[in-house]
């Protein structure tokens, strides 16, 4: 066929085309043409969580299409609040929480729509691990706000109910990150960070409620003060906090701060600084290049966080269906299985060990030793076989939770303190 | 015309004053009257043991818009001037100018990032001196410091110094050089009573450029002072990251007049609209 005639061909095509989009449009039945059409849900979330070959996947599954929308954790938060009709479904964390439920932005998950729901771990439940030891629940412990009263509701429920705020999908106990290289000696508490013999060479994270609750362990490992609740600080016990802060930071403790996962890596693989807050896949990122680095357990416990998927309160219809799918679907075992070879973990623990080879398994989630080589869902060495993971297994990592990522009641005085120790 | 400027510029600005004026909580903004969020501009000021920490920010970001400012209107000029006068053809005119878009050709992450090997405690500048025998430690200061924001706000903002300096000597007529020459002035005297008033609208434009980007920046002072240097900008950003709305609001007004006086100071100097 000859250029021209295809052209010709293809320009007939596009007027027809419009001219029946104007008959469709003029005849009123413009929506239920709409409705055969393929379904794309807008994903909202961190990039950290956004993986492509889970919207891969998915889409081969089940053909529906995902588009992430990936912003920072508190732009999540403020889209909530903001834009509620802007995605059609959010992966916050937890905390958030305390922000957007008021403003009735979201729905109540109904969990009888979600096939596993009472195979969710207990952790976000009722606060247990598997084997019934209780977890620190200071500060925004999923338990506290994971059920609401009602699909339509406001209130968080004290115990519970039928209709979920969030449905988990990933969590970790989070602890600092070390160069064991360049330190050379066991790092074992949280007041190692303003350990004058750091000093230059420390990074502390600057995410107002992520980092006061690092600061808080630190202060509390010093032996400076033992907070009622971490997670939920008075005026004073935040001025002490971020004072203690200050002390250090014009002492010249602090290298740099960090707010972008990938800042992280680089501070840690360029060697500007030895010991920080950290997140699990930067540790993982650092690694990959060949460079040691430690997700060192702390004998003060972990700072937990948890993230999960929440549906706007105006999502109906097919996309509705759609995005319940996709929980379904997240929940299924191929999702928890990618995250839990990721270093994460996952919601629902059977279904991801049925898809997790039991050497990964026993690796990841049993803290044995690697009886092969530990390749991340990239294919990249991550561990040799008979490494054992930093921290050891869920039960010993979970269990030694010591508090949650926070919103406080004095979240906006936390705020403008935080904004005085980095302008100190 | 006056429309679109009402509509996308007025209006919003004076959404902006409105809120300024409101109370908020957690999750909204509530509608009222208040200037406690212009009160937190001097708050801690007044006691000798406050920290008068907002005020301070906007003092060190105007400390950084001088520095920068000064030392992007030298180099500028210095450019501008080998440019439209030292260089005789157009050709390497041409290839010089685009010579100084290079640091616009890759993203300002990826431009700040590059920074770290460079000046980092394991860079490139700290190995060759301590290869050298000239430092024994490595010089910490290079990175995450008030130097290194400077320098990276000069690399990146000297070309809008370069390009209304160098268009206002381009148009300055040679024959007033020869002029000046021929009636037995030095080449300063030339430079300070011929070619600086004649190319004066350029360099109060660049100023005006470079003035009110680094006054409002929220990036490089971040990612080139480690996050530990605070900037208005910054603060702004964090504020409404935090939905404090009003705050933020309040603070923007207080940018906004502080970088209008100073526009207002430089116009003062130079007639733009007759100069144009």
């Amino acid at each position: 066929m000859s250029k021209d005639k295809k052209n010709e061909l293809f320009a007939q095509d596009r007027r027809t085309v419009i001219k029946g989009t104007a008959a469709i449009l003029a005849s009123g039945v413009f929506p239920a043409i709409h409705a055969q059409e393929q379904i794309t849900l807008r994903y909202l979330g961190t990039a950290v969580n956004q993986d492509k070959k889970i919207a891969e996947k998915f889409k081969q599954d089940t053909g529906i299409n995902i588009q992430y929308v990936a912003v920072t954790t508190d732009d999540v938060t403020k889209r909530a609040v903001t834009a509620p009709n802007s995605f059609d479904l959010i992966d916050t964390e937890y905390f958030s929480l305390k922000k957007i439920v008021p403003t009735g932005n979201l729905k109540g998950i109904d969990s009888q729509r979600i096939k596993n729901a009472d195979k969710i771990t207990s952790v976000f439940t009722q606060g247990k691990t598997p084997t019934g030891k209780t977890i620190g629940d200071q500060g925004t412990a999923p338990k506290k706000v994971i059920y609401l009263e009602g699909e339509r509701s406001k209130q968080f429920a004290s115990g519970a109910t039928r209709y979920m705020s969030l449905i988990p999908t990933v969590y970790n106990a989070d602890t600092l990150g070390i160069r064991p290289d360049l330190i050379k000696r066991p790092i074992g508490s949280w007041a190692e960070l303003l350990n004058p013999e750091f000093k230059g060479k420390a990074s502390i994270l600057n995410i107002p409620s992520i980092g006061i609750m690092d600061a808080a362990m630190v202060v509390e490992a010093m032996g400076i003060y033992k907070y009622p609740d971490k997670g939920n600080m008075t005026k004073k016990e935040i001025d002490l906090t971020i004072k203690t802060l200050i002390e250090a930071k014009r002492q010249g403790q602090f290298r740099s701060l960090w707010k972008d996962f990938n800042e992280s890596v680089n501070l840690m693989a360029s060697g500007e600084v030895v010991i920080q807050s950290m997140w699990s896949p930067a540790v993982t990122a650092v690694r990959t290049k060949g460079i040691p680095c430690v997700y060192q357990p702390l004998k003060e416990g972990y700072r937990a966080w948890a993230a999960g998927f929440g549906l706007p309160a105006t999502l109906s219809g097919r996309k509705l269906d759609a995005a319940y799918e996709f929980i379904n679907w997240f929940l299924d075992g191929w999702a928890g299985a990618y995250l839990n070879r990721q270093g994460y973990y996952s919601a629902v623990l059977e279904t991801a060990q049925s898809s997790m080879e039991a050497y990964e398994w026993d690796y990841w989630m049993m803290g044995k030793a690697a009886a092969k080589d530990i390749m991340s869902p990239n294919g990249q060495l991550l561990a040799k076989a008979g490494e054992v993971r930093d921290g050891g297994s869920y039960e010993d990592r979970m269990g030694s939770v010591a508090c949650w990522n926070a919103v406080m009641d004095e979240n906006n005085y936390m705020v403008r303190k935080w904004n005085e120790f980095v302008a100190a | 015309m006056a429309l679109v400027f009402v509509g996308f510029f007025v209006v919003p600005l004076l959404l902006i004053l409105m809120v300024s004026t409101w109370d908020y909580n957690e999750y909204e903004i509530l509608p009222a009257f208040t200037l406690a969020n212009y009160a937190t501009l001097v708050e801690g000021c007044m006691s000798p043991d406050g920290t008068c920490v907002t005020l301070l920010t906007y003092v060190s970001t105007i400390k950084f818009s001088l520095i920068v400012w000064l030392v992007t209107l030298v180099l500028g000029f210095a450019v501008a001037y080998y440019l439209a006068f030292c260089v005789q053809t157009l050709r390497w005119q041409i290839f010089l100018f685009v010579l100084c878009t290079v640091p616009f050709w890759t993203s300002n992450v990826i431009r700040m990032i590059a920074w770290i090997p460079l000046l980092g405690r394991n860079g490139l500048i700290n190995q060759t001196l301590v290869n050298l025998g000239l430092i024994d430690e490595p010089i910490e200061w290079l990175l995450f410091s008030e130097f290194s924001v400077v320098l990276a706000f000069v690399h990146l903002y000297t070309m809008f110094m370069i390009v209304p300096i160098f268009n206002s000597m381009a148009r300055i007529d040679k024959r007033l050089l020869e002029a000046s020459r021929d009636a037995g002035a030095s080449g300063w005297q030339t430079l300070l009573y011929v070619v600086i008033p004649l190319s004066k609208t350029g360099m109060v434009i660049g100023s005006i450029f470079v003035l009110t980007i680094v006054m409002g920046d929220f990036v490089t002072v971040g990612v080139m002072g480690g996050q530990q240097i605070a900037s208005v900008g910054k603060m702004i950003q964090v504020q409404t990251s935090y939905l404090q709305f009003p705050l933020a609001a309040a603070n923007a007004i207080a940018l906004l007049l502080i970088v209008l006086m100073m526009i207002w100071a430089l116009t003062r100097i130079v007639d733009i609209r007759k100069e144009l």
